[in-house]
């Protein structure tokens, strides 16, 4: 009797998990977590998520399309480890690479999506992450659709060297394609967007929204801390930060995104329904 | 190993001053006193013969020292990547200001970005390139400590990159071709270069560059390192000096991300094929611009010829495409990357 009990809160238990808030420390049941959008119930910091379960949150249910899913690093410079690396983090994430790219509908009205999902590799920039938003870039050029980019990265991939660098030239020569056909683009800076993505086709949207508390910058911390020789001050490179320094447009809480994505894509003379 | 050969052809160089110096005040006395035939008032007074002898065993001594130097040079024959960073890195390497200089005539230097600040770290003007105007700019290191100290060693701000796209709007608008010369450890990492929008300064560069309508011709001199340079380097044709090294960061920094191990940087340069062999094999350098052994510092004239050559070679084929050839011919090149 009291076995059967016992498993059945074990049965509880996996079914919501407790997370720990990285913060705060404070651990919430996971079905309380979803319904704060992955924000922590006690202290309101965000979790990083994952590119599919942003795209389950902004888009239409049934209208994800996913594109360009066979495009994966090539280790252009030999470079010893990386194989095995990309190998293992394809297996834990069951991502082929960190930039997903995909169109779907924001109340019926179609885009182009791109996010770089964190959890693989730092969301780095390497040659298949430019080629896979090059491509979603030019699609959304192609078939005059408004471009929505999520940017999460720690900055170039080391591993892939020059080849990563060179990512930053041809990804914002889309931008400025698309951007010369009048074309929509979004960007929302998510935690962490720093480097060469920073550097690159993150920065050159129309509209510039933020999640809140975002580290956002180009040099890291650590860095700008060994050259400069003093401590940072609190808050310095966050979502807020960069507001009050005019680069950002809004900061938008998760919750808010899809209403402010509709909102926006209204006011450039889209079709978008309220459901 | 390029240190000690540098620090022993420094040792070289020197001993050589101070004897071709003697040698040339012992000729001029020898060619005196054949000429005033009577004994002067010379409080030396040594005679013709021994000024000779003396001259003689200074001019073997010059012979053995430039043979010396010559053999030193010789060791330069097989340099390693990391050989490679420390030469482009060397500061009597010949620098923007000594490129504008040689290659360019009427420089008119321009002076800020007219939205905030000046940056000297980014050098640049109008010139005449062969008696066509031209956009000139690039990276600038400075010379001297103060120099060092005003470009924070090549290290742009936003402000500089502001700058590099007001010159390179303006060229574009009178139809002038763009040369950059590329010489930087990074853009800044600074908390003002930071709040004043570093990333985004280097995006709207990229971005400018990619679409502009005249030729763009970089030519990387020293050290090309992440962001920073390729934000100036967006180009048309990408030349390299032998031993100039182009990367996506510093290998000091790159050690630091992979290893959390900075001192770990010669191992990186051996991973990072940022030579202008490898970038050329890579498809990334169009061509490489040989230096005389030992490096640019050794004899900067013939550099300055050979790069002058060079971006003439690649700009005449250029100068004949239209403005649509122009950009695309540049997209082309990006896009297969």
């Amino acid at each position: 009797m009291q076995f059967s009990r016992q498993k059945n809160m074990e049965e509880e238990l996996n079914a919501d998990p407790f997370i720990t808030c990285k913060k705060c420390n404070r651990r919430s049941r996971k079905s309380q977590w979803v319904s704060h959008y992955y924000a922590c119930p006690v202290c309101g910091k965000l979790k990083n998520v994952s590119a599919s379960y942003r795209l389950s949150i902004i888009f239409d249910k049934g209208s994800i399309r996913i594109q360009d899913q066979n495009i994966t690093s090539q280790d252009p410079l030999n470079f010893p480890g990386y194989k095995e690396k990309l190998q293992a983090t394809r297996e834990k994430t069951g991502l082929s690479e960190s930039a997903v790219t995909a169109t779907g509908k924001i109340g019926g009205q179609k885009v182009m999506c791109i996010i770089l999902d964190s959890r693989f590799f730092m969301g780095s920039m390497s040659d298949a992450v430019g080629e896979k938003v090059t491509r979603g870039i030019e699609y959304a050029t192609k078939h005059h659709l408004p471009l929505i980019i999520f940017a999460a990265s720690g900055g170039a991939r080391m591993q892939e060297g020059i080849f990563s660098l060179m990512q930053m030239a041809k990804t914002s020569d889309a931008v400025e394609e698309y951007s010369r056909n009048s074309g929509l683009y979004i960007s929302v800076l998510t935690h962490p967007t720093t480097g060469g993505v920073t550097a690159s086709f993150a920065t050159l949207a129309d509209i510039t929204l933020a999640e809140p508390g975002a580290l956002i910058g180009f040099a890291g911390p650590r860095v700008i801390e060994q050259t400069i020789g003093k401590k940072l001050p609190a808050g310095f490179q966050k979502s807020e930060y960069l507001y009050q320094h005019g680069f950002v447009d809004q900061i938008v809480p998760r919750e808010n995104l899809r209403e402010t994505l509709k909102s926006l894509l209204r006011l450039h003379g889209m079709k978008v329904k309220e459901a | 190993m390029i240190r000690n050969i540098l620090e022993q052809t420094d040792k070289v160089d020197a001993k050589l001053a101070v004897l071709s110096k003697s040698a040339k005040k012992h000729t001029i006395m020898l060619t005196r006193s054949a000429l005033s035939s009577n004994d002067s008032d010379d409080e030396k007074a040594s005679s013709p013969e021994d000024i000779s002898a003396l001259l003689e065993e200074e001019r073997k001594e010059i012979l053995h020292l430039k043979g010396l130097k010559n053999d030193l040079l010789e060791q330069c024959r097989d340099l390693t990547p990391a050989d490679r960073v420390v030469l482009a890195r060397l500061s009597n390497r010949p620098h923007i200001t000594d490129f504008i200089d040689a290659l360019f005539t009427d420089f008119f230097e321009q002076k800020g970005d007219h939205l905030y600040d000046e940056d000297p770290s980014i050098y640049g003007g109008i010139a005449l390139f062969h008696g066509i105007p031209v956009t000139v700019l690039g990276h600038r290191k400075g010379s001297t400590v103060e120099e060092n100290m005003a470009c924070r060693f090549g290290m742009p701000c936003p402000e500089g990159y502001r700058k590099a796209m007001r010159l390179m709007g303006q060229a574009e608008k009178f139809g002038r071709p763009i040369i950059t010369f590329i010489d930087t450890p990074g853009a800044y990492p600074g908390m003002e270069a930071e709040e004043h929008g570093q990333g985004e300064a280097i995006a709207r560069s990229l971005a400018f560059m990619s679409h502009l309508s005249v030729p763009v011709i970089s030519v990387v001199t020293g050290e090309g390192n992440s962001g920073g340079a390729l934000a100036l380097s967006v180009c048309n044709r990408m030349l390299m000096l032998e031993n100039a090294v182009y990367s996506v960061l510093s290998p000091e920094g790159f050690a630091s991300i992979l290893w959390k191990d900075s001192s770990r940087h010669e191992e990186a340069c051996a991973l990072m094929k940022l030579t202008a062999a490898d970038l050329y094999e890579n498809g990334i350098v169009d061509e490489v611009i040989p230096e005389p052994r030992g490096g640019a510092q050794t004899d900067p004239v013939s550099v300055y010829r050979s790069i002058e050559d060079t971006i003439a070679r690649h700009l005449k084929p250029l100068l004949k495409m239209s403005p649509k050839e122009i950009t695309a011919d540049r997209h082309k090149k990006f896009r297969k990357l």
